[in-house]
């Protein structure tokens, strides 16, 4: 009861995730604060020593998130414009102290509904790589997330990196956050998009989704079907109707009402898209 | 990892790493947050512990270069890593004075701090420091949006932010030099506060960081039901199965389990016997060691709870509630009452009329410092230090609960991380002082931010309706006020609001007929208490949303209609008071006029071109009066002379930030006619000082600073006599001899040829002051205060009609402050008011049981606070010490009716429901039918 394992080695860390139960922790930027008052009685899983899970990079048409990759880093490291989108949400996460310490990738682990990466993850197609001493899986970031706090992660499993497909020429992305103060707040919804243009000037593929509007991020698939083929312009924001965020299950709470949820995702949405479409 | 056995089950191990540049190696469980190792087991207290939850910033270090929470690391992330905190700034470069006289050194960046005023309580400034520090290493010139960014992680409760930008921003200029002036020149000058340095180093010492190594651990265990009847399963149980425990307090440990801020007012148990009234009540102390205080949680302690249905608001407001105290039957607690002429014909034949509800919710202090100390018996005596408002009240407070004389107890306070009337209410004290008496060991306890957001006070949520007439020359009429107050489970300062409000209801303005009636009304929601301005910010939401609404009717502009109907000396308020000078609200109207009529203009020209965003711009107008309620309310401080020729003040006024340690330096020097660096301060300790009364209702300038200045005074008049010199002569002090200079010549005392008092000083002076007020008769007429602050704040606001978000972006503040003793301090104090005030308009929203953290409650960040002008208009008090009234409240009052009105001005929507979040916000918008409907 109670050991602390830091291992420098991946194999290690599988190890003792094989052995049994440990919290695993990263920037430790939720594990701390949700034991407020709950000293850790259990095994403890650092895996910030690994090397091999450190670094974001491109390789051979992914994207590659490593489980250590922080928001700062993201958000520093020279990446193409179509990852906009989800280095706008790197700092908007907390304030730079979190952003220094949390990983992209326990932002997703913890799947608190509220995680302001996981609607980008979603739009971006981007999957986990989990790895076990029984070997690697992959599995797209819509089926990993299952609930507020619940993720398809084994317990014998650690989440090793996110890998993000390269998307077509000339592809760009957006995010919009909504919180009721500027630095250190808990989004009341979010909005990310990302767009792959057609030749013809006009929506290739787009892919939206929202956050904080339900038990856990949602794309739009009946919004993003309906902007396929329409012109590239100012007027298109304009055609996402409330009926198109019929998907989601948005709840009252300290941060706002459902209702409040509902209109202002379709504001957030709204803007997302323009953002795609005034950027050049 | 092998290792022992350590605290709360987890394994120790040794981690090494470079801290401060030094090699160092502890032997401690890797899973220890390293807040709590740099604190507990390094003894550097310097990084501060606000939440321990990432929220609020003030354990930032630095770990490798880059700025992270120490309370969200792991010791063992550190391993042969460099971690350094703010005792680690500056290790080189030129020492100046520090504490106690000895050396400190400061890097530019904390001597620009010091210089601009940027810390005011302190506990937030060594997170400030080190996030800046990391900023200004990659980016030596940055601009005001990158500071803010880098900050952003940093909460501060005091000082509204612009002064830390600042202080970032002025990094680069040169020099550790400060203003030092001469003898007859500090009151006035933007001197920086003598207690400034060790804020600035790490070395000062709040509530947790002076804890005695052998204390025993003590934590409380807290209701989580607004009202129940509980009872305690087999505590000898408990004590076995945990031997770390020394002690299981009940409240028949209690030896006067009631206590209370007024002599009537005795109704809050230090722990609940069988009944609790709020949820966060303490219903027993645990005490013992550190591992099984932090270990034992609250399954682990038998109590049977039956929860009843609690007593809201509303049903308090409509009676026949179920009964909290025996001895108020309707719950009640109390009523204040102003009548003044025939209000009802008035609003009869009145030109115009217009009536307003306004409903305000809890608001928390936040300060960022949790209630913290510790106590110890000295034979018959108990010794608390603690953080605290008031160590005066403290001291008899505590002799009551303990059932032992006033002499028996002595108070310490330790700096203050922030109050805002928090800490004028016991909170770790009972409970502290009795079980260090029990045990006869120290005995230690710091809350947790959740148990201080639970159990501690708030501002009292109002429900009010007023109306408000004039004539057709636009001169107010009649005011119309009922008001009520959510006053909670206890007493607390319940009754001062009650009985504030009333006399301010109208706000500033002279009107002839009066009825204020207000009521504090018991529920089972936390206590409501002392929260700066005591219920008139709640009252000022009123009567400026009608100051606006009847400007529109009448087809005046809103400010002009409140400059002419400004209070003007010679006037009588609304208790038939006639206030003969000082009286500074219509110049600081006029003060506001050229940036009125241009920020108006420029806001309609900006909406004539339509868009998501509209623009406003609001007026606000306030009035508070120094010091208690028709209520004696005397301060004493001595001033004493060294056979070295320092002087010592005994200064009894708590500094909690708000620079009274400076101010009453600077007013003794000056009444001396001596400088202020050759002062060294004793502080607020019950043995050694005079009873200067408490840190509340903005009285320590005026009050304890007429009591410096007529000690400052006093010991002139005895230099004088014993020189044997005139009144205008000159003073100087040199090697321990006073000189005097005068027509007559130069005469010299030697200061060692005096005989010391046991206080060691060769001559000494007292002053005393209380503030002239009168009874209040059964109208509530008479003279409740000796004086009033006044101001006039303009916020200009953004707000997204599609959104509800409301983004202040400019506030300019005129404030009548009688004469700034210290204009950085008196800047600092309305840019932190209105940071609060900003907070209560827009964001904050105490909701028990659900916003007990600082991410779910929300107060501004660097973002949200805007650029605030300050304008002091200087309207001299001739009863203050040199002309000065005071600022700490008043500051807050004006700002959230600035900014509400701003936001009928954009949108034309009125909200006088408090806080305007964006979802209510957009509900009214909707309501309204303002804006785009999707
Ligand atoms: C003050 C503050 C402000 C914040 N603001 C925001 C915000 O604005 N937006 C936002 O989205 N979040 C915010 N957060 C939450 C948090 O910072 C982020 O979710 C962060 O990305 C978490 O990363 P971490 O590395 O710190 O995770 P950790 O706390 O280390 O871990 C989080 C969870 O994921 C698990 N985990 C982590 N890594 C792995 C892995 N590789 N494999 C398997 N499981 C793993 C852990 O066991 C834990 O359950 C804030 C937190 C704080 C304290
Ligand atoms: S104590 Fe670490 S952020 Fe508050
Ligand atoms: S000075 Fe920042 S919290 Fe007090």
């Amino acid at each position: 009861m109670g050991r602390y394992h830091r291992p420098l080695a991946l194999a290690d860390a599988l190890a003792t995730l094989a052995g049994g139960p440990a919290t695993v922790v990263a920037g430790g930027t939720d594990v701390f604060p949700a034991r407020l008052g709950r000293p850790f009685a259990e095994d403890v899983l650092d895996i910030t020593g690994i090397t091999a899970l450190k670094g974001i990079g491109l390789d051979g048409g992914w994207l590659r998130i490593g489980a250590l990759a922080t928001w700062s880093e993201l958000a520093q490291a020279p990446l193409p414009p179509w990852l906009d989108g989800i280095r706008r949400a790197a700092r908007e996460v907390g304030g730079v102290q979190i952003q220094n310490a949390g990983t992209v990738v326990g932002n997703l682990c913890n799947a608190s509904p509220a995680a302001d990466g996981v609607p980008s993850l979603l739009a971006l197609d981007a999957e986990v790589e989990l790895a076990s001493s029984a070997g690697l899986r992959r599995i797209p970031v819509a089926e990993f997330v299952l609930g507020n706090r619940r993720t398809a992660r084994r317990p014998e499993e650690l989440a090793t990196a996110l890998l993000i497909p390269e998307p077509g020429p000339g592809a760009r992305s957006s995010f919009e956050k909504l919180g009721a103060r500027r630095y250190l707040v808990i989004s009341i919804a979010m909005a990310a998009a990302v767009l792959e243009p057609a030749a013809d000037g006009t929506v290739g593929r787009i892919r939206v989704a929202v956050g904080a509007c339900g038990p856990v991020a949602r794309r739009l698939p009946a919004l993003e079907a309906a902007l396929r083929g329409l012109p590239l312009g100012p007027d298109l924001a304009g055609t996402v109707t409330p009926a198109h965020l019929d998907g989601l299950s948005p709840i009252d709470d300290v941060r706002g009402t459902a209702e409040y949820r509902r209109e202002a995702a379709l504001v957030l949405v709204r803007r997302a898209i323009r953002t795609l479409t005034e950027q050049a | 990892m092998t290792g022992t056995i350590d605290r709360v089950g987890a394994a120790a191990a040794e981690t090494s790493f470079l801290l401060n540049g030094r090699p160092v190696t502890i032997r401690v469980p890797p899973i220890r947050r390293l807040s709590e190792a740099l604190r507990e087991d390094l003894g550097l207290t310097g990084t501060k512990v606000g939440c321990n939850a990432g929220d609020c910033g003030a354990c930032t270090v630095r770990i490798d270069g880059r700025q992270v929470c120490a309370c969200l690391t792991p010791v063992g992330q550190v391993a042969g890593r460099h971690v350094q905190t703010v005792e680690g700034l500056a290790v080189e470069g030129p020492a100046i004075g520090g504490r106690g006289g000895h050396e400190a050194r400061l890097t530019r960046l904390q001597a620009s701090f010091h210089r601009h005023g940027a810390a005011q309580c302190g506990v937030c400034t060594p997170g400030m420091l080190m996030a800046a520090t990391d900023l200004l290493e990659r980016n030596p010139a940055p601009t005001r949006g990158e500071v803010e960014d880098a900050l952003g992680g940093v909460l501060c409760r005091c000082t509204g932010y612009r002064k830390i930008v600042d202080a970032v921003m002025g990094a680069a200029e040169d020099g550790i030099a400060f203003l030092v002036p001469q003898a007859g020149a500090a009151v006035g000058a933007r001197v920086a506060k003598t207690d400034g340095i060790a804020k600035l180093t790490g070395e000062e010492r709040y509530g947790a960081d002076a804890m005695p190594a052998d204390a025993l651990w003590l934590r409380a265990v807290r209701s989580p039901h607004a009202r129940a009847r509980f009872r305690l399963g087999d505590l000898a149980a408990l004590r076995r199965a945990w031997p770390g425990l020394a002690a299981v307090l009940t409240a028949a440990d209690v030896p006067v389990n009631r206590y209370g801020i007024y002599p009537t007012g005795k109704d809050q148990p230090a722990l609940a016997d069988g009944e609790v009234r709020y949820r966060g009540e303490a219903v027993l102390a645990l005490v013992g060691d550190a591992d099984t205080i932090e270990s034992l949680t609250d399954a682990d302690i038998p109590i049977e709870w039956e929860p009843l249905a609690p007593v809201t608001f509303e049903a308090a407001r409509a009676g026949g509630a179920p009964v909290l105290h025996a001895d108020l039957p309707d719950n009640v607690l109390v009523r204040g009452r102003v009548v003044k002429g025939a209000v009802d014909d008035t609003f009869a034949a009145a030109a115009a009329a217009s009536v307003v509800e306004v409903e305000t919710a809890f608001v928390e202090h936040a300060y960022i410092e949790p209630e913290a100390g510790w106590a110890r018996r000295v034979g018959d005596r108990i010794e608390i230090v603690a953080c605290t408002q008031t160590p005066y009240m403290d001291r008899d407070e505590i002799a009551h609960v303990m059932g032992l004389s006033r002499e028996q107890v002595r108070i310490v306070p330790t700096a203050v991380g922030g109050g805002f009337g928090g800490k004028l209410d016991l909170s770790v004290q009972p409970l502290l002082a009795v079980a260090a008496w029990r045990l006869g060991r120290p005995v230690r306890w710091t809350y947790s931010r959740p148990e201080s957001m639970a159990a501690s006070t708030k501002r009292h949520p109002a429900r009010i309706m007023a109306r408000a007439c004039a004539g057709s020359d636009g001169r107010l009429l009649g005011y119309d006020f009922a008001g009520d107050f959510n006053t909670g489970a206890y007493a607390s300062w319940g009754p001062t609001v009650a009985n504030r409000v009333p006399v301010h209801a109208t706000g500033p303005y002279h009107v002839p007929h009066v009825r204020a009636l207000t009521r504090a009304l018991h529920t089972n929601d936390p206590p409501a208490g002392a929260f700066r301005g005591f219920g008139v910010p709640q009252a000022a939401i009123a009567h400026e949303a009608l100051m606006d609404d009847l400007a529109a009717k009448l087809g005046m502009d809103p400010l002009e209609f409140r400059h002419l109907n400004a209070l003007r000396a010679g006037e009588p308020t609304a208790t038939g008071q006639v206030l003969e000078a000082s009286c500074g609200l219509a110049a600081c109207i006029a003060a506001l006029r050229e940036p009125w009529r241009a920020a108006r203009a420029a806001a309609e020209a900006a909406n004539r071109a339509g868009g998501a965003v509209r623009r406003g711009v609001g007026i606000g107008c306030m009035w508070y009066g120094i010091g208690n309620t028709s209520l004696s309310n005397p301060s004493s401080m001595r001033v004493g002379l060294r056979p070295d020729g320092r002087i010592v003040l005994y200064n009894g006024a708590v500094d909690i930030g708000q620079g009274s340690n400076t101010i009453m330096v600077q007013i003794c020097a000056d009444a001396l006619g001596l400088p202020m660096d050759a002062f060294d301060l004793v502080t607020g300790d019950t043995d050694l000082t005079e009873d200067a009364g408490k840190t509340s209702a903005s009285r320590q300038t005026f009050v304890s600073g007429n009591a410096a200045e007529r000690a400052g005074r006093g010991l002139r008049a005895e230099l004088l006599r014993r020189l044997n010199v005139g009144e205008d002569a000159a003073l100087r002090l040199e090697a321990g001899c006073v000189h005097a200079r005068d027509a007559g010549g130069e005469r010299t005392l030697r200061l060692a040829d005096l005989e010391p008092d046991a206080r060691g000083d060769v001559l000494s002076a007292v002053g005393t002051f209380d503030p002239p007020t009168t009874a209040l008769d059964e109208d509530g007429q008479g003279v409740p205060y000796a004086t009033y602050g006044f101001a006039a704040q303009m916020a200009e606001i953004a707000v997204d009609l599609e959104l509800g978000t409301v983004k202040v972006t400019r506030i300019v503040a005129a404030h009548d402050v009688g004469r700034a003793v210290n204009p950085i301090q008196v800047e600092g104090q309305i840019q932190g008011g209105i940071a609060q005030g900003l907070g209560l308009a827009l964001m904050e929203e105490y909701v028990p049981g659900r916003t007990e953290n600082l991410h779910d409650y929300l107060i501004p960040t660097f973002g949200d606070v805007p650029e605030i002008e300050c304008i002091l208009v200087e309207d001299r008090e001739p009863l203050g010490p040199f002309g000065a009234k005071g600022i700490g409240e008043p500051a807050l009052v004006p700002t959230a009716p600035a900014i509400l009105n701003a936001l009928h001005h954009a949108t034309g929507v009125r909200i006088t429901r408090a806080p305007a979040t964006p979802d209510r916000v957009l509900a009214a918008l909707r309501a309204a039918g303002v804006g785009v409907t999707p």
